[in-house]
C-alpha cells in the first residue's frame, strides 16, 4: 500500500497533494482549505471587468464567439453604405430596413433550433409560406375567421409540419437534409393548391387590418416609449438580481461592472430604436413609431434564448448537437427532445412566414420558399451558428439577418442590380465562415 | 430494484442475517460488490466462465488480462449493459439483479468509458451534471450546479482547471479524464469503474489521473481499474484480479505480485513458480476469496 501511494505521488509531482477529504458534505467544505482552490487562477477567469474582457479576447482568438468579429463587420458595413449614400441612416430607411430584416431574422431563429442539433431544415421556407397562406385565407374575404384565430391556425399547421419532418427523421433515422429537401419540393405544391382553391387565382391579399398591420402598422410614440421603458426596466432588474445572486455565491464571470454595461448597452439601444422610429420618417403624411413587428422579433428572441439557455430542454438540444451518444448514455431522451426541436422550427417559420405575409400585403404562389430557407441559414450561419451542432444562440440570427438584410438595402440605394446583390451575399457568407473556420484552426494550433 | 435478500458468501456465518435484519451493522470486510459464479455466452462463445469476485469499499482492484480475457465482458455484466448467463451479484451483501444501466446507476455504480462521454461544446459544469441538472422553480440552478462542481474538483484536488466553466474542448486528456470522474463521484456514486483510463495520455497526465484514482480509493470509494498498463496497475492497485480466457485465474493483494509473475499470468493463465518473496501463493479463483 505504502508502495503503491510512493509511486503515485513520485510520478504526480504537482498534483499530488495528500489532502483526502471523506465524501460527507461537512468535511468537503474544510478540504476546500486544503486542497487549493481551482478558481485561483482570477486573472482570466472573470472575477474583474479586465478579466472579463481578457477573457472575451481570448475566446475571440479561439473562435469561440463568433459575434464581435460579425458586429465589427456589420459596423463597417453601416459606414460603409452611409458613405456612399447619406440616405442610408436616414430614419426611414433605418425603420424600413427593421420591417425587411424582421421575416429574415425570425426564419434565422427557425433554423437554428434544429442547426444546433446539427441537423437543418430546407422545408421551413415552404412550410412558413403556407402557414402565411392558411393565415391569409382563412381571415381573408373567404372565410373571415377573426385574425388571431387564423394566425394561431397557420401556427398550428406549420408546427405539425416541422414535427412531421423531425418524427421522419428521428424514427426512420433519414438524414435531415434529404427529408427536409424532398419536403420543400412538396410543399411548393401544396402551397400552389392552397392559392389556387376555388377562386384564390394564386394570392389571397390581407390588404387591411392587424395582419397587414403586423409589420407594416406603428406603436403610437407614446406606446413605443413605454414599451422601451418597460424592456429596459425588466431587462435591469432580472439582470441586477441574478447578477447579484451569482455574485453571492461565488459564481464566476458577473462583475460588476459587466452587469452595468449590459444594462447600459441594453438601454442605450432601446432609447435609440425608440429615437429613430419616433421620429417622423413620412413624406407627404406624418409617419412614426416602433414597427409592430420590431417587438415581435424581440419577443421570440427573449422567448427562445430564454428556452435555450435557462431550461433542461435547452441544455439537451446542445448537449445532443455536440454528442448525441454522450447525451443518450446521461439519460437524455434524445428523440423527445430532438422532435421538439423540429417542431419548434416549424413554429418559428410560421412566424416567420406570417410577417413575411404581413409584409407582402398578402400570399401569393409566387413565394420562393428556397430562397427564405438558404437565406435563413446563411443569417445563421453568417451570425456564427455551427452547422455541425450544439453551438449557437438566437442572437447570433439577429446579427446576422440584419447583415443580410443591411447589404440588400444598402446595395439597392446606391444602385446595384440584384445580381450583384446575390453576389456579395454569396461572398459575405463564405467569408464569415473563413472568419470561423480560420480562427477555429489557429485556436487548436495554439 | 427489488433485491432479494439473502446472505452473502461472506457473511454466510453472520447471525444478523436471522429473521432478515438489514441494518445489521456493516462488516467492514464485507465486501460492496460480489460476483459469484458469474458465467456469460454469446452464443456459443463462452465469454466468461464462473468467475468470482470481490471489490472492497475503498480499495482499488485492478482487472487485468490480455485482449479477449473478457475484462470488458465482465465490467458491462457490472454496469448493468448485458446481465450474466449464471451466477449472482451482490451488492452489500445482498443479491441483486442489474437488468439496465439504470439499475447499476441507482445502487451507485459508475462506469467510465474510454470514450469518456463528454460533450466538448458544453462547459465543465454542464457535463458533470448532464442529465441530472439542478433545477430551482423549473430552470437550471446554476450557481448550485457551479458550486457543486467545485467543490467536488477542489475534493478530489483537481487543481489543473483553470475554469470550470471553461469548454471541455479546452481540457487536455487527463484534465477531460478528471471531469469524467468527477461526474461519477459527484453523483455519489460508491463503485466506480475505470475503463482504461490513461490508455490515450501521456506521462504527466497519466500521473494526474493515477493519482485522482488513487484519491478516489481513500475517500472510501471502490474503484474498479481496467488497464494494460501494468506500470499504473501496480502503481495504484491495493488488488489484482486476473482474467485468462475467460476465467478469473488469480486474485489477491497486488504485493503478491510482481510485473513479472502479473504478465505471466496474464499471458498463461498461470505461473509455473512461485515468485519472489511472501505471499507467493495467492489464492486462485476456483478457491475462496480472500
Amino acid at each position: 500500500m505504502t508502495e503503491e501511494e510512493r509511486g503515485v505521488t513520485d510520478q504526480s509531482g504537482t498534483v499530488g497533494t495528500d489532502a483526502a477529504p471523506p465524501l460527507t458534505g461537512d468535511v468537503v467544505v474544510e478540504g476546500e482549505d486544503l486542497a487549493p482552490a481551482i478558481v485561483e487562477v482570477p486573472e482570466s477567469s472573470g472575477r474583474s471587468v479586465s478579466g472579463v474582457l481578457k477573457g472575451a479576447l481570448e475566446k475571440v482568438r479561439s473562435g469561440q464567439s463568433g459575434l464581435v468579429p460579425i458586429l465589427l463587420g456589420l459596423v463597417a458595413l453601416v459606414i460603409f453604405f452611409q458613405t456612399k449614400n447619406s440616405l442610408f441612416l436616414s430614419v426611414g430607411n433605418l425603420s424600413n430596413l427593421l420591417t425587411q430584416a424582421s421575416y429574415l431574422v425570425t426564419f434565422g431563429f427557425a433554423e437554428i433550433w434544429v442547426l444546433l442539433l446539427g441537423e437543418i431544415d430546407l422545408s421551413a421556407g415552404y412550410n412558413g409560406a403556407i402557414a402565411g397562406a392558411v393565415v391569409a385565407v382563412l381571415a381573408g374575404i373567404y372565410h373571415r375567421y377573426p385574425w388571431w384565430l387564423a394566425i394561431i391556425c397557420g401556427l398550428a399547421v406549420s408546427t405539425c409540419i416541422g414535427a412531421l419532418v423531425g418524427t421522419l427523421v428521428i424514427r426512420l433515422r433519414i438524414p435531415s437534409f434529404i427529408v427536409s429537401l424532398a419536403f420543400l419540393l412538396g410543399l411548393q405544391g401544396v402551397l400552389l393548391k392552397i392559392l389556387n382553391f376555388d377562386n384564390y387565382q394564386g394570392s389571397v391579399s390581407t390588404s387591411s387590418g392587424p395582419l397587414l398591420d403586423l409589420v407594416n402598422g406603428n406603436l403610437s410614440p407614446a406606446a413605443g416609449w413605454i414599451l422601451v421603458a418597460i424592456g429596459v426596466g425588466g431587462f435591469a432588474i432580472l439582470t441586477v438580481l441574478s447578477d447579484a445572486r451569482r455574485r453571492r455565491s461565488g459564481s464566476e464571470g458577473v462583475p460588476f461592472g459587466v452587469t452595468l454595461f449590459k444594462v447600459l448597452a441594453v438601454a442605450a439601444g432601446g432609447v435609440a430604436l425608440a429615437l429613430v422610429c419616433n421620429a417622423n420618417r413620412g413624406v407627404i403624411v406624418h409617419l412614426s413609431g416602433i414597427p409592430f413587428c420590431v417587438p415581435i422579433v424581440l419577443g421570440i428572441l427573449i422567448l427562445w434564448q430564454f428556452l435555450l439557455k435557462r431550461t433542461r430542454f435547452g441544455r439537451n438540444i446542445y448537449a445532443i448537437g455536440g454528442n448525441a451518444e454522450a447525451a443518450r448514455r446521461a439519460g437524455v431522451n434524445n428523440g423527445m427532445n430532438r422532435l421538439a426541436a423540429f417542431a419548434l422550427t416549424g413554429f418559428t417559420a410560421g412566424a416567420a412566414g406570417i410577417l413575411y405575409t404581413s409584409r407582402l400585403g398578402g400570399s401569393s404562389t409566387s413565394v420562393d420558399g428556397g430562397q427564405l430557407v438558404l437565406l435563413a441559414v446563411a443569417a445563421a450561419v453568417i451570425g456564427g451558428v455551427s452547422l455541425f451542432g450544439g453551438r449557437g444562440k438566437m442572437v447570433h440570427a439577429l446579427v446576422g439577418g440584419m447583415i443580410i438584410a443591411i447589404i440588400y438595402n444598402g446595395m439597392g440605394l446606391i444602385g446595384l442590380d440584384a445580381a450583384t446583390q446575390d453576389i456579395v451575399i454569396g461572398l459575405v457568407l463564405l467569408a464569415a465562415v473563413s472568419v470561423e473556420a480560420i480562427s477555429r484552426r489557429s485556436a487548436v494550433r495554439a | 430494484m427489488e433485491p432479494t435478500f439473502q446472505a452473502s458468501p461472506s457473511t454466510a456465518t453472520n447471525v444478523a442475517v436471522e429473521g432478515g435484519v438489514a441494518t445489521a451493522s456493516r462488516n467492514n470486510d464485507q465486501p460492496l460488490l460480489s460476483l459469484r459464479g458469474i458465467s456469460k455466452n454469446f452464443g456459443a462463445v463462452q465469454a466468461l466462465v464462473d468467475v468470482d469476485l470481490d471489490i472492497s469499499l475503498g480499495q482499488v482492484t485492478a482487472l487485468i488480462g490480455d485482449n479477449g480475457a473478457g475484462k470488458s465482458t465482465l465490467i458491462k455484466t457490472i454496469s448493468g449493459i448485458w446481465s450474466p448467463s449464471e451466477g449472482s451479484i451482490f451488492w452489500n451483501g445482498e443479491q441483486v439483479t442489474l437488468k439496465t444501466p439504470r439499475d447499476a446507476d441507482a445502487l451507485g455504480i459508475a462506469t467510465v468509458y474510454q470514450d469518456l462521454a463528454l460533450c466538448d461544446n458544453l462547459d465543465i459544469v454542464a457535463n458533470m451534471f448532464l442529465g441530472h441538472e439542478t433545477m430551482r422553480r423549473g430552470l437550471l440552478d446554476e450557481n448550485a450546479m457551479e458550486s457543486a462542481a467545485k467543490t467536488t474538483l477542489n475534493g478530489l484536488s483537481v487543481t489543473t482547471v483553470k475554469s470550470v466553466r471553461q469548454l471541455v474542448e479546452s481540457l487536455s486528456g487527463g484534465q477531460r479524464q478528471s471531469v469524467a470522474v468527477a461526474r461519477a463521484v459527484m453523483r455519489d456514486a460508491k463503485l466506480v469503474i475505470l475503463d482504461e483510463p490513461t490508455a490515450a495520455l501521456g506521462v504527466s497526465q497519466t500521473a494526474q489521473v493515477l493519482s485522482l484514482i488513487r484519491r478516489l480509493a481513500d475517500r472510501g470509494i471502490a474503484v474498479l481499474l481496467i488497464s494494460h498498463n501494468l506500470n499504473d496497475v501496480f502503481s495504484v492497485a491495493d488488488r489484482l484480479a486476473v482474467l485468462h480466457l475467460g476465467r478469473m485465474v488469480h486474485s489477491g493483494p497486488a504485493s503478491d505480485y510482481t510485473p513479472q509473475t502479473a504478465v505471466e499470468i496474464i499471458t498463461t493463465g498461470s505461473f509455473v513458480k512461485a515468485g519472489t518473496g511472501a505471499g507467493s501463493t495467492p489464492s486462485s479463483a476456483s478457491g475462496e476469496p480472500a
